[in-house]
């Protein structure tokens, strides 16, 4: 197999070329695509590889030192091959009391793995994560970035069984069914994998306030629509961004250029049609 | 009087596929946006003003306040960003509400970037949370398709882009300009201010940055009128918030309702303290917000009450602990957190921190030192004002308003691990759990 300067073959150089091309059209500035081009190396690799941190270098044209230290500063990228399914207990203090402690030490027991350790068949990573936005459903575990709820160390423990042995997991809020890293890793690099209208739009203690609202008759008060402050506005309307000159004393239109963007007049036009994102 | 909830964000959150453009133009959807489009934006900018709004991220900054910084247009780009990063201990209410309704965020980013003047938006949404980024990524896509968003929105010649941004586990990148160097490619960590977003934010360009929460409730006060939204809540606390139950409650949840209600209503409305048991202590708004007991029940939980109580509304992240919980477990494990998350950028965090890691440690063990309980109070007052970004006060929070709370607990630590004094396994939310 050759490979090439940059570490991946070819092929793989042509195709990943392809999705950063499609990156970086969604920024103003290319440096912008770093993150989701260190996401989409981990959806290549499975972590951060030297490969990987070689293309990012390459396609910014930064050094492979900027690369890393970027890389380094962020916990969901990878410095050694990542399993096939990260495993993340909420040990933050709320989750933490509400069980989360007790679920990872059975977890790290049954597994014989620590925090951020690997199955030796590659299949599970076990982390402890931070407070993942879901304390209202504590205590919480995450497999890939997607919410399974309410969890104790007999459910947490059946779910992990089943990805060991290959069969599939619901979460509770997410897709209906869990997706490797490598393809979460491409999601996260921006490119939609269609499986947005699986699963609920709310869980129950999403609902809670609300069910009670509706038992008790409560609403917001009412928009009557009387207030038409909008309609006596006049209509000056749509006046294109830029089309009034310079700044304040003081303000960015003073500053020394530092970006292509400052010194030109069509700026606002160029830069924002980028197009699309994937 | 007693306060009822005020379903307005949440009020579409239990319909049939609540995420989807469809059913949000069912139930008024973008239709704020269809009337924001032909009106002047400074109007758009003074009604959000005239609402009261203020940034519902945790410092509580008018939110048309901030728009109305920006520097006059100078032909150059101007950006909003949406800060979606979510991750302070306890909150969680941007989560759900982006996965029950996307749209709502991206109708408020239309109506704002318009006002604004900003012709390119982001939202930078935490990357722990794949499916609320697939939710993002699959609205702005079917708000493009219907001419909302993209070149030429309504046929008015103007044109907005939407990114979706994705971070990689990082806390400090909920800090504005931390989130701000993260989006530029770097490591997240905080910008000296000034310059503030307003003048110099992304690419150095004027920026505004704003909550979730805050930029989902722009929508409402454009249909419902300045009024309607000022109609609730306190003088200086307007509008509707979200607020997120979590812990030892009988129904933990997002109850939204006006601010002001008081903390005691909520906790009615949730169903008390878990199996008839005590509260202990609570957190008004995150990890970040020093605790609270039950000596503050019936605190108004607006700006202003909640700071004149010694702590701060920050994020209406309700975190309810009753009697079996150990003060110094909790106060320990938050300090862990703030260890973890210091973004290594100045002194008194980053290694303050880290002492207050290793004694919070020694005193859960039971092996505290005679002077500890002081020694963390110094190096909270070492760390807190002289550090770079409010990570560095938020760190000292939960230590200090633990001792002032609890300081017979902390002694305990010289001699007692915490969790032979409050059984670990009593806290859980199922029974049989073991250290
Ligand atoms: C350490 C730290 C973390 C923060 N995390 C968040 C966050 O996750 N989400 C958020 O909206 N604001 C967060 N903030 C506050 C932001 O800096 C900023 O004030 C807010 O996004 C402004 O929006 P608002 O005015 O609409 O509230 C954080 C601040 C600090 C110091
Ligand atoms: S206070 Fe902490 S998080 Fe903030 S800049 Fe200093 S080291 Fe970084
Ligand atoms: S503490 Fe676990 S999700 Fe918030």
């Amino acid at each position: 197999m050759t490979i090439d300067t940059n570490g991946y073959p070819p092929e793989v150089h042509a195709r990943l070329g392809a999705d950063a091309q499609q990156i970086l059209a969604r920024y103003p500035e290319p440096r912008s695509a770093l993150l989701p081009l260190l996401h989409l190396v981990q959806s290549e690799d499975g972590y951060v590889s030297p490969a990987g941190i070689a293309f990012c270098a390459e396609v910014l044209d930064l050094s492979r030192a900027s690369v890393s230290a970027v890389a380094t500063f962020y916990t969901q990228y990878k410095r050694r091959p990542n399993g096939e399914y990260t495993v993340g207990i909420c040990t933050n203090t709320l989750c933490a009391v509400m069980g989360g402690d007790a679920i990872f030490d059975r977890l790290s027991a049954h597994l014989g793995i620590g925090n951020d350790e690997t199955t030796e068949d590659g299949r599970i990573t076990l982390e402890r994560v931070e407070c993942n936005a879901a304390c209202d459903y504590a205590p919480v575990m995450v497999i890939n970035w997607e919410f399974f709820d309410n969890q104790t160390p007999t459910s947490a423990l059946d779910a992990v069984d089943a990805l060991i042995e290959g069969r599939p997991v619901t979460p509770t809020r997410g897709a209906d069914s869990v997706a490797t890293f490598k393809e979460v890793s491409r999601v996260l690099a921006g490119f939609d994998d269609g499986r947005a209208n699986e699963g609920v739009g709310a869980g129950l203690a999403t609902l809670e306030g609300l069910k009670l609202a509706r038992s008790q008759g409560w609403t917001a008060p009412a928009m009557d629509g009387s207030d038409d402050a909008l309609e006596q506005g006049g209509t000056s309307g749509t006046q294109p961004p830029g089309a009034q000159p310079v700044g304040d004393v003081g303000s960015s239109a003073e500053r020394k250029p530092t970006t292509p963007a400052d010194s030109r007049a069509d700026t606002v036009e160029k830069v924002d049609q980028k197009g699309p994102q994937a | 009087m007693s306060t009822t909830l005020a379903p307005s964000l949440s009020d579409i959150w239990d319909a049939d596929r609540s995420w989807t453009l469809k059913t949000y133009s069912e139930h008024h959807g973008y239709e704020a946006w269809r009337r924001a489009i032909h009106t002047d934006p400074a109007k758009l900018i003074e009604t959000v003003k005239d609402s009261g709004l203020r940034g519902r991220g945790g410092a509580g900054f008018p939110t048309g306040l901030k728009w109305s910084f920006l520097p006059k247009p100078d032909g150059g780009p101007r950006y909003l960003v949406v800060n979606a990063d979510e991750s302070e201990p306890g909150t969680c209410k941007d989560m759900p509400l982006l996965l029950a309704n996307p749209h709502a965020l991206i109708e408020g980013i239309a109506i704002t970037s318009f006002a604004i003047g900003s012709n390119h938006a982001f939202i930078y949404v935490r990357g722990e949370v794949v499916h609320v980024y697939r939710r993002l990524l699959a609205a702005v896509n079917e708000a493009r398709e219907a001419g909302l968003l993209g070149e030429n929105v309504l046929g008015t010649g103007y044109h907005l882009e939407v990114t979706v941004h994705a971070g990689a586990g990082a806390y400090i990148c909920g800090e504005e300009t931390a989130l701000l160097d993260s989006l530029e490619g770097r490591r997240g960590q905080p910008r000296l201010k000034p310059p503030f977003p307003a003048v110099a934010g992304l690419y150095a360009r004027p920026t505004v940055v704003n909550n979730v929460e805050s930029i989902a409730s722009v929508p409402g006060i454009i249909r419902g009128g300045a009024d309607w939204f000022s109609s609730m809540g306190t003088e200086k606390s307007k509008g509707h918030g979200l607020f997120s139950l979590s812990g030892h409650v009988t129904r933990p949840g997002q109850y939204e309702a006006p601010l002001g209600i008081t903390f005691r209503e909520l906790l009615d409305m949730a169903g008390g303290v878990r199996d008839g048991r005590s509260l202990k202590f609570w957190t008004p708004g995150g990890s970040s917000t020093p605790i609270l007991t039950a000596e503050h029940l019936d605190l108004s939980l607006d700006y202003e009450s909640v700071g004149a109580a010694g702590s701060m509304l920050g994020t209406r992240a309700l975190q309810v602990f009753d009697e079996t919980t150990s003060v110094v477990r909790c106060v320990t494990r938050w300090t862990d957190f703030y260890a973890h998350e210091s973004c290594g950028k100045c002194t008194p965090c980053r290694e303050g921190t880290y002492w207050l890691k290793q004694i919070m440690h020694r005193l859960e063990a039971g092996q505290g030192t005679e002077s500890d309980v002081d020694l963390l109070l110094d190096v909270c007052s070492n760390i807190e004002g002289r550090s770079f970004c409010a990570l560095g006060d938020a760190a000292a929070q939960p230590i200090t308003s633990g001792i002032k709370h609890f300081r017979e607990e902390f002694e305990q630590g010289l001699h007692t691990p915490a969790w032979e004094l409050f059984p670990y396994e009593a806290n859980a939310a199922f029974s049989g759990a073991t250290r």
